[in-house]
């Protein structure tokens, strides 16, 4: 390449490989360029490709908006062809990567947050909520033996890692506390601490999260491949409400499940406290039961167990929520799966709290 | 005899577990060329087509593509020979989690030094070749089947390769795309002067694109001529897979 006058010379090949450079060093070249007017020749110039006609369009664009006025000149005739072949004919194309100001994303990102995701989660909760209430009542509308299955893929299989982790937290929360008790001679109180704390907050919440572990991605895995694979097309094809199909049995099975797997938790982690409070505060089993029905009453009972009825319906409508949301085939199906397992962990927290500051 | 020939098979021999897929299979593709490698299902167009790809060794044979023997190439060769040919898969084998434009500059951003500003430039001119100006940012579950087609063409062409190799394009197309994609085909030819191979056997397809045709029968070529040597070929397959076809 080479400057001569208002002429920009081009030569031997411009292509992929040289583009780069031919940009870097074309602009270093013209750094000082002083007349109206650029002319780029290409006469010299024996090959070009897309990359070396998107080089030459670039300069172009960066001179002219330099304030010069740039040409083409000569050329073989297959240069000229390549050049009018490959020349971007359409510039508006550059309109998607115009900057955004920082109040118009705040804008659009909140417009987006109320139009794609809470009209429709409303949406999808008015229509699993009344389904479900209103199919108690018309059993033919499910499939046989539907509500049996999800019931017991959502609650009879995890009875046993509900009640084993339930145990452990029961026992490390007991230990963890009799340490600080034994310092204030109030060794008694362990079980004031193991079976309220185990009744009306852990044991809904650890079994919640289990279960927005467990059968929420479940849910979002399966209703986002049924409707990468069309199968949600073809319910609807077959005059079937896909929500009232797929979400209904599933939420069925959850919520009459989750309070027995919470009460489940709630045994084993007051057994787990139980544990501790022997080996380590000398409180017999007894002696245990006996403060236990002291300071249990029915209340701490009906909290937990409402509690673990609105994280059920959490859990299975996010989990068909964004499972109903699957955008991009199978790539997409882990995602979803991922965000609704995280949402729901983090709506059924937002909740406990909630319902925590309610009934205290 | 043409001189020019970018591709040439010769005594090309394949086997799996003992079964000969491909044997003592010649044949030449010529530059600027549209050649459609055709025969009937499970003739071995795939397989020979993977030996042209070198992903497959040959057992016996060679094959040698723009003059380099494909069976004897250093890995860094092998990634140099890739760069020089576009491969367009049946099913676009578009990578689902990238947009079009995303996918067509991958190429670009892992081979090149291009900035993304020329990257752009690039995918853009592509995309306008392929007549999908409005697909850049659209990911591939959002296109229809002809979309997807010419995206996955897009991205098999944005290198400039010369030589582009398209297993089975029409595919599960409806007949007028199909011939929409044949038209993209002899356009990019024309326009960028590359040489095309082709697996296919829609007829429809072969008679409006094809310049040569290289007949695979049973592992074996029956036939390799012109178009119009083929249409009038007196080989027994041939002649029946082009009247059969045609009805």
């Amino acid at each position: 390449m080479e400057l001569s006058g208002n002429t920009l010379f081009i030569k031997d090949v411009l292509v992929l490989s040289n583009a780069e450079f031919f940009i870097r060093d074309s602009m270093r070249l013209l750094e000082d360029f002083d007349q109206e007017r650029l002319e780029i020749n290409l006469d010299e110039l024996g090959l070009i490709d897309t990359g070396g006609v998107a080089a030459l369009d670039l300069l172009k664009e960066k001179m002219g908006n330099k304030g010069f006025e740039v040409d083409y000149t000569g050329g073989k005739e297959d240069i000229r062809r390549k050049m009018e072949i490959f020349s971007l004919d359409n510039p508006m194309v550059f309109e998607g990567s115009r900057k955004i100001s920082f109040f118009e994303k705040i804008g659009e990102g909140f417009e987006r947050i109320v139009r794609d995701y809470m009209s429709s989660f409303l949406v999808l909760t008015a229509n699993v909520v009344y389904w479900s209430i209103s199919d108690i009542f018309k059993s033919k509308r499910q499939r046989k033996g539907e509500f049996y299955n999800q019931a017991v893929l959502i609650g009879v299989n995890a009875i046993w890692i509900v009640a084993g982790l339930a145990f452990i937290i029961g026992l490390v929360m007991a230990l963890q506390s009799s340490a600080q008790l034994r310092n204030f001679g109030a060794n008694i109180y362990i079980v004031d601490l193991t079976v309220i704390a185990m009744m009306s907050e852990m044991g809904p919440l650890i079994t919640a999260i289990v279960v927005a572990g467990r059968s929420g991605s479940a849910i979002a895995a399966e209703i986002a491949t049924m409707k990468v694979t069309s199968e949600l097309d073809a319910l609807k094809t077959m005059a079937l409400q896909p929500v009232r199909f797929v979400v209904v049995p599933k939420m069925h099975g959850s919520v009459i499940t989750l309070p027995f797997l919470t009460i489940i938790a709630d045994i084993m982690g007051i057994l787990g406290g139980m544990f501790i409070a022997f080996v380590s505060l000398d409180i017999t089993p007894q002696v245990f039961v006996n403060r236990m029905a002291e300071t249990l009453y029915n209340r701490d009972i009906f909290i937990g167990i409402i509690k673990s009825l609105v994280f059920a319906v959490i859990i299975v409508l996010t989990g068909s929520f964004y499972g109903l949301r699957v955008k991009e085939g199978a790539e997409g199906v882990g995602k979803v799966t991922t965000t609704a397992v995280v949402v729901s962990i983090t709506l059924v927290m937002v909740a406990d709290s909630i319902m925590g500051l309610l009934f205290y | 005899m043409r001189e020019n020939n970018i591709i040439q098979v010769r005594n090309l021999s394949a086997s799996f577990n003992g079964r000969d897929i491909l044997s003592d299979v010649s044949f030449d593709v010529f530059e600027k060329d549209i050649t459609v490698i055709l025969g009937g299902s499970g003739a071995g167009k795939s397989v020979l087509l993977k030996h042209m790809l070198g992903l497959y060794e040959p057992r016996e044979g060679s094959i040698h593509i723009l003059g380099h023997d494909m069976a004897g190439l250093e890995e860094k060769d092998q990634k140099q020979m890739y760069l020089r040919m576009g491969v367009f898969y049946q099913n676009g084998g578009l990578l689902n989690s990238l947009t079009v434009g995303e996918n067509i500059a991958l190429p670009l951003e892992q081979h090149t030094d291009l900035n993304d500003e020329l990257i752009s430039r690039i995918v853009w001119t592509k995309l306008q070749l392929v007549n999908l100006p409005n697909a850049y940012g659209l990911y591939p579950s959002q296109l229809s089947g002809g979309m997807l087609k010419r995206a996955a063409l897009a991205r098999a062409i944005v290198m400039d390769p010369p030589l582009l190799f398209c297993d089975e394009p029409g595919a599960g197309l409806d007949p007028i795309s199909l011939a929409s994609l044949d038209k993209l085909i002899l356009n990019l030819r024309a326009q960028m002067g590359i040489s095309v191979v082709i697996i296919t056997h829609e007829v429809s397809s072969i008679l409006r694109i094809a310049d040569r045709i290289v007949f695979i029968d049973e592992g074996k070529v029956i036939f390799e001529g012109t178009l119009n040597e083929g249409l009038e070929s007196n080989v027994e397959h041939v002649y029946q897979f082009f009247e059969k076809g045609k009805l």
